[in-house]
């Protein structure tokens, strides 16, 4: 108990982070399962979150009603941006898969460099909205507010997006267009509509992450490479297509980014890079599988 | 296989009188500024081709490969800041140290194909990236490590000038990008593109495959940090994790697309487009290079879907395609059947 009272700050950054990642993480693989598209410009999408955190919420101090319209902006646009891409791929669909990950990956260049035209090449701050930027006295030190409201509005979302895609009729039909696409088709469903809708969705989440991530880890240009690589390592090591899968290596990854920078800083990226080692070497499918396999 | 690799018959004459003219620049009043450019250019060109040899004959497209180039650069800095000046030595380093990083995170090619595949070496070479800024201790995280003293090649004194650092940097060039060619055109090759199209059918041909994939990384990797030593041979020998970074491996990737898979010319053209943009045209542009060759590689992967080496061969198809293309892709007629396979398989 001694330990954990002396170290519970790292714990739970640990796990704001994971939750954080599982945002990001979560929308990828199921892209990547419906479309066997690799989205690489969702880091980019972290960005511009992070960038309209600090334009519209604030970077030294904010109230809950910038926060708030940030938030809707972030939604709104992330929804935009997800339609537009699907609009993009849609004229090579009939060139395969890899011409759509390049498609991604011009298209992150293009966003994160437009960023950095309108914003700056300096690192910003975001504000925290309201109280929520002070501290609140836990376990007897002092721990910041919004990073234990980002853990609650995290699981909210984590619960969500379960309920959405394992409770819901909606959620039924993204599952069985990433399972078997033709005879979704073959029951008169519109998966076009059914796909870029997912995609929208998973935009949105993207960019909210990034917002929410604004007041703990700022809006810099590097940070959207950053998070794309540890989504990408949470994804190998929950397993691909898998929303349980997800969430667990999401929260692994964050708590060994938090407590392994802290504990030995140079050592945490071979960490990061030892655990996707462990897992492709001995359990390539993921720690939990997707029930029904993803090809690879 | 049923393809003939000889290749176009006047693509070797092309080849040379390029690397002469490459030869004779520095002695026709380039500026040692733009000299230092042009060495860039060779590297960046050097880095395509080891893309290309996985990506195009392979099949492995792949973002680790300026990580594996970075290493070797950090190799050669280090090596020139502790322990000797010989240019050739530090070659040496640097060939090992990219085939190591190679060989060393070389098993995902028995892991994954396609863009698993792609997802995986984008986390690899991001990993490396990060290693790069956060140890510290010995890369001095995102300043950079440099060294000011100049190579010494077979008992010579620091050489310094660009212009000899350039023919330096230009024989090496010619022999790795000799051997990359001189590899793709053997059997060797031909086997690694028979993976490419059909791994199972190779496979049950009697080919290790995996074996054949991992040797491709492998040398791929050496080539790669050639391309490293060649990144760090001017003053000021600077390498930067911004080397290996996302933008990096992703706008390399992309000029390796856009030129052409396959085409080792084309892969050159996509490095001479980049390196244009992002150091000569960039100037003019307030520093938005970048976003400009990002929006150009966007509209290509739409209007070139065979890239730049793709270009010739449909229009000697259209007159006819009787005479040969006097281009210099090397061998187009595979990639076209690649295409229309692929284009069934995604259908």
């Amino acid at each position: 108990m001694g330990w954990f009272s002396t170290n519970y700050a790292l714990l739970l950054n640990g796990v704001a982070m994971g939750l954080l990642l599982f945002m990001m993480a979560v929308g990828l693989t199921v892209i990547f399962g419906m479309l066997d598209i690799l989205n690489l410009a969702h880091g980019a999408f972290f960005m511009v979150g992070a960038y309209l955190g600090y334009r519209i919420a604030g970077e030294a101090t904010a109230t809950w009603g910038s926060f708030a319209l940030a938030l809707v902006t972030c939604i709104a646009v992330g929804a935009v941006i997800g339609v537009a891409f699907m609009l993009m791929t849609r004229p090579l669909v009939a060139r395969g898969h890899m011409d759509q990950a390049l498609l991604t990956l011009g298209l992150a260049l293009v966003v994160s460099q437009l960023l950095l035209v309108v914003f700056g090449k300096d690192d910003h701050a975001v504000a925290a909205p309201g109280r929520l930027s002070q501290s609140v006295s836990l376990f007897g030190s002092a721990y910041p507010a919004y990073r234990l409201a980002v853990i609650v509005l995290g699981l909210v979302v984590a619960a969500g997006v379960w309920l959405i895609l394992e409770k819901t009729s909606a959620g039924a039909i993204v599952r069985a267009t990433v399972s078997d696409r033709p005879m979704v088709e073959a029951c008169g469903i519109d998966v076009r509509t059914v796909m870029t809708a997912t995609f929208a969705g998973a935009s949105a989440l993207a960019v909210v992450a990034g917002l929410l991530a604004g007041p703990i880890q700022g809006a810099s240009s590097g940070i959207g490479d950053n998070t794309l690589l540890l989504a990408l390592v949470v994804i190998v090591i929950g397993g691909l297509g898998s929303v349980a899968g997800t969430l667990l290596g999401a929260m692994i990854i964050g708590l060994m980014q938090s407590v392994g920078v802290m504990v030995a800083p140079e050592l945490a990226s071979f960490l990061t890079f030892g655990a996707m080692v462990l897992v492709l070497a001995f359990r390539p499918q993921g720690l939990i599988p997707a029930r029904v396999p993803v090809s690879r | 296989m049923k393809w003939s690799f000889a290749g176009n018959r006047l693509t070797p004459t092309l080849t040379v009188s390029a690397v002469v003219v490459l030869a004779i620049l520095p002695l026709v009043g380039l500026s040692a500024y733009n000299v230092t450019i042009l060495t860039d250019f060779l590297a960046y060109a050097l880095l395509a081709m080891s893309i290309n040899l996985v990506a195009g004959h392979a099949g492995l497209l792949t973002m680790a490969h300026p990580a594996y180039a970075g290493v070797a650069a950090y190799a050669v800095v280090l090596l020139s800041l502790h322990v000797t000046q010989d240019g050739v030595l530090q070659l040496l380093a640097a060939l090992v140290a990219g085939a190591a990083a190679a060989a060393a995170t070389g098993w995902i090619t028995a892991r994954a194909t396609k863009v698993y595949f792609l997802m995986l070496s984008l986390a690899i070479g991001e990993i490396l990236y990060v290693i790069a800024v956060q140890w510290r201790p010995v890369t001095h995280g995102s300043d950079g490590l440099s060294t000011y003293s100049g190579m010494e090649f077979f008992g010579s004194g620091p050489v310094v000038l660009s212009g000899f650092i350039y023919w330096a940097a230009l024989i090496v060039f010619a022999v790795l990008a000799l051997a990359t060619v001189v590899l793709t055109r053997s059997p060797f090759g031909s086997a690694l593109r028979g993976i490419r199209d059909n791994e199972a059918r190779m496979r049950s041909l009697g080919y290790p495959t995996a074996r054949y994939k991992y040797f491709g990384w492998v040398f791929s990797g050496a080539v790669a940090g050639g391309a490293g030593w060649l990144l760090v041979a001017q003053q000021p020998r600077l390498v930067s994790p911004d080397d290996m970074s996302f933008q990096m491996a992703g706008l390399l990737l992309l000029a390796v697309v856009i030129g052409g898979t396959g085409s080792m010319w084309g892969s050159c053209l996509g490095a001479g487009v980049l390196v244009v943009m992002n150091e000569v045209v960039s100037q003019h542009l307030n520093g938005n290079g970048p976003l400009v060759l990002g929006i150009i590689f966007v509209v290509a992967v739409y209007a070139l879907p065979k890239g730049i080496a793709g270009i010739r061969f449909r229009r000697a198809e259209r007159s006819g395609g009787t005479h040969t293309p006097p281009g210099p892709p090397e061998d187009p007629t595979p990639s076209g059947h690649v295409e229309q396979k692929r284009e069934v398989e995604a259908s």
